[in-house]
């Protein structure tokens, strides 16, 4: 689930797993309300807005909620699939930001669960721990575990999901697969300023979408800025500066929030 | 996929929830130390000078007092660790964490209240041991297990009244607040000291308190209670229904604004 912030993902998260209640509609999980104690036991949760008390060991309060789960994994095992087991005695006090994020997908996982919900797991992570926790969601992915997560970096969203959900202001603006998704989003930013005040002919019917243009100076989103720019000299304009950069999430969603319902 | 098991033993997540709680608190001294060293504390300042004395009906003066300082101690567990535990808890968001896994609240609870019964107890066997032998107190042992066994059994209210604190205040406001309510309380109670040696209006004002009806239980025990053990067990009971109305509708509160 791919969104800027303040775009619903924690809140869907919430719905999902039951510690929200859906003012319209319902939720369902393996047939169940969220909050049904056999649903509960087959998911696996991780959620940024919470904290344990810091005076257990690691492996203490893994041991802990594995008593929760009807089928759980060996504490060993849990441990490793975290990055954790050389802290496995050390006091959750005393855990790094990044370590303490791999203990919550230690949690997360202890029980065996069918599904895992994981609210921005990677946030907080060095280098090291967020190779492991994508390792680890590879390894529960084909062993067929379904595996929901939140992230607002598209690179993330594309490196591990099979299927990527765009949510803003509470909204699904794309359901697709990442190839499909790429090249929806136009990956490249062109800001351009022409030898001559710019008109609508201009810049109609080239491969990008047209962010701002005003005067002599335009900005456009596309994934073909070669294409861009050849159309524009076959139209004869000049440019005086020209920029090409990579653009950013929150252009993109603003692409895909606007994309017209037919094309222009 | 075979025919296992769809949730996991309540039992047994009672027992590890349980021993949990209980290793969490042990490595918190400031809870651990105060809730074992002050009423033996106390009851050396304020008891053992007059523990050896008789009371004008007969009783064991040491006996009253020692039975006073237990009531105080067991109702400052319960205060103190639901109070302080439950707002500290919501303050780490312990609590959003709890909510997602499979463990039921109902067991989440009996799990705080039996980790608060077995410190409760530890807190007991101590002060007693410390009084037969420092203060030379001597009753049978059926004295001191009914001590033992009516302070736990009456202590409900106390967990109710931690329960609201722990619900209405956040994490630095609890332990002012805590002392704030129970220590007034237990003073005026006749906890610290015998109710005839306070001034008349503390007097007139102690039989409206819980702390007072819960140091009759305790009086009773060792053979000095003024009251009869229904009237004690009714006022009991009426100020757990009022402390658990306050928590429950401080929990419903919270639970509509973080959770609805």
């Amino acid at each position: 689930m791919l969104g800027p912030n303040g775009a619903g993902k924690t809140t869907s998260i919430s719905l999902m797993v039951g510690l929200r209640r859906p003012s319209v509609g319902e939720v369902r999980l393996f047939g169940r309300p969220p909050t049904d104690r056999r649903a509960r036991s087959r998911c696996g949760v991780m959620l940024q807005e919470s904290g344990t008390t810091g005076v257990l060991t690691v492996r203490e309060i893994v041991d802990v909620f594995r008593a929760y789960y009807p089928a759980p994994l060996p504490t060993a095992r849990a441990l490793a699939m975290a990055g954790l087991t050389e802290q496995a005695a050390a006091r959750i006090g005393a855990l790094s930001g990044g370590q303490r994020q791999r203990l919550y997908f230690a949690l997360a996982i202890c029980g065996d669960p069918d599904v895992l919900f994981l609210d921005e797991p990677t946030v907080g992570m060095d280098v090291e721990a967020r190779r492991a926790f994508v390792s680890s969601i590879q390894t529960l992915a084909a062993a067929g575990k379904t595996i929901v997560f939140t992230t607002h970096y598209l690179r993330e969203a594309e490196e591990l999901a099979r299927r990527i959900v765009v949510i803003d202001h509470g909204t699904v603006i794309a359901d697709a697969s990442p190839a499909e998704l790429k090249a929806r989003v136009p990956g490249k930013k062109i800001t351009l300023t022409a030898g001559r005040p710019l008109a609508a002919p201009d810049l109609d019917g080239l491969p990008a979408r047209v962010l701002s243009a005003a005067g002599d100076r335009a900005t456009l989103l596309s994934n073909e800025p070669a294409a861009v720019l050849r159309g524009l000299f076959g139209r004869g304009v000049e440019l005086l500066d020209l920029e090409v950069t990579g653009a950013d999430l929150e252009e993109a969603f603003l692409a895909l929030t606007r994309r017209p319902e037919t094309p222009r | 996929m075979t025919a296992a098991r769809a949730v996991a033993p309540l039992g047994r997540m009672l027992l590890v929830q349980t021993w949990s709680e209980m290793r969490i608190r042990w490595r918190i001294p400031a809870f651990s130390l105060t809730v074992v060293a002050l009423p033996v504390l106390f009851f050396t300042f304020f008891g053992l000078p007059f523990a050896r004395q008789t009371r004008p009906d007969g009783t064991s003066l040491g006996a009253y007092l020692l039975a006073s300082f237990a009531a105080y101690g067991v109702g400052s567990v319960m205060v103190f660790g639901f109070g302080i535990g439950v707002a500290t808890e919501r303050g780490l968001k312990v609590d959003v964490l709890m909510r997602a896994t499979p463990l039921p609240p109902a067991i989440a609870i009996a799990a705080k209240v039996l980790n608060a019964l077995v410190y409760a107890l530890l807190s007991l066997v101590i002060l007693i041991a410390y009084g037969t032998l420092a203060g030379g107190v001597r009753q049978d042992l059926t004295v001191w297990l009914s001590l033992i066994g009516s302070l736990l059994a009456g202590s409900v209210p106390f967990i109710a009244l931690g329960f609201a604190i722990g619900y209405l205040c956040g994490p630095n406001v609890a332990p002012a607040v805590a002392n704030l309510i129970y220590l007034p309380l237990s003073f005026a109670s006749g906890l610290f000291m015998p109710l005839s040696q306070l001034p008349g209006f503390v007097r007139s004002v102690a039989p409206y308190l819980p702390a007072y009806h819960y140091g009759q239980l305790a009086w009773g025990a060792v053979g000095a209670g003024t009251e009869p053990l229904a009237v004690s067990l009714a006022w009991l009971a009426g100020y757990t229904a009022l402390f658990l109305a306050i928590a429950i509708r401080a929990y419903h509160r919270e639970e509509s604004r973080k959770f609805g």
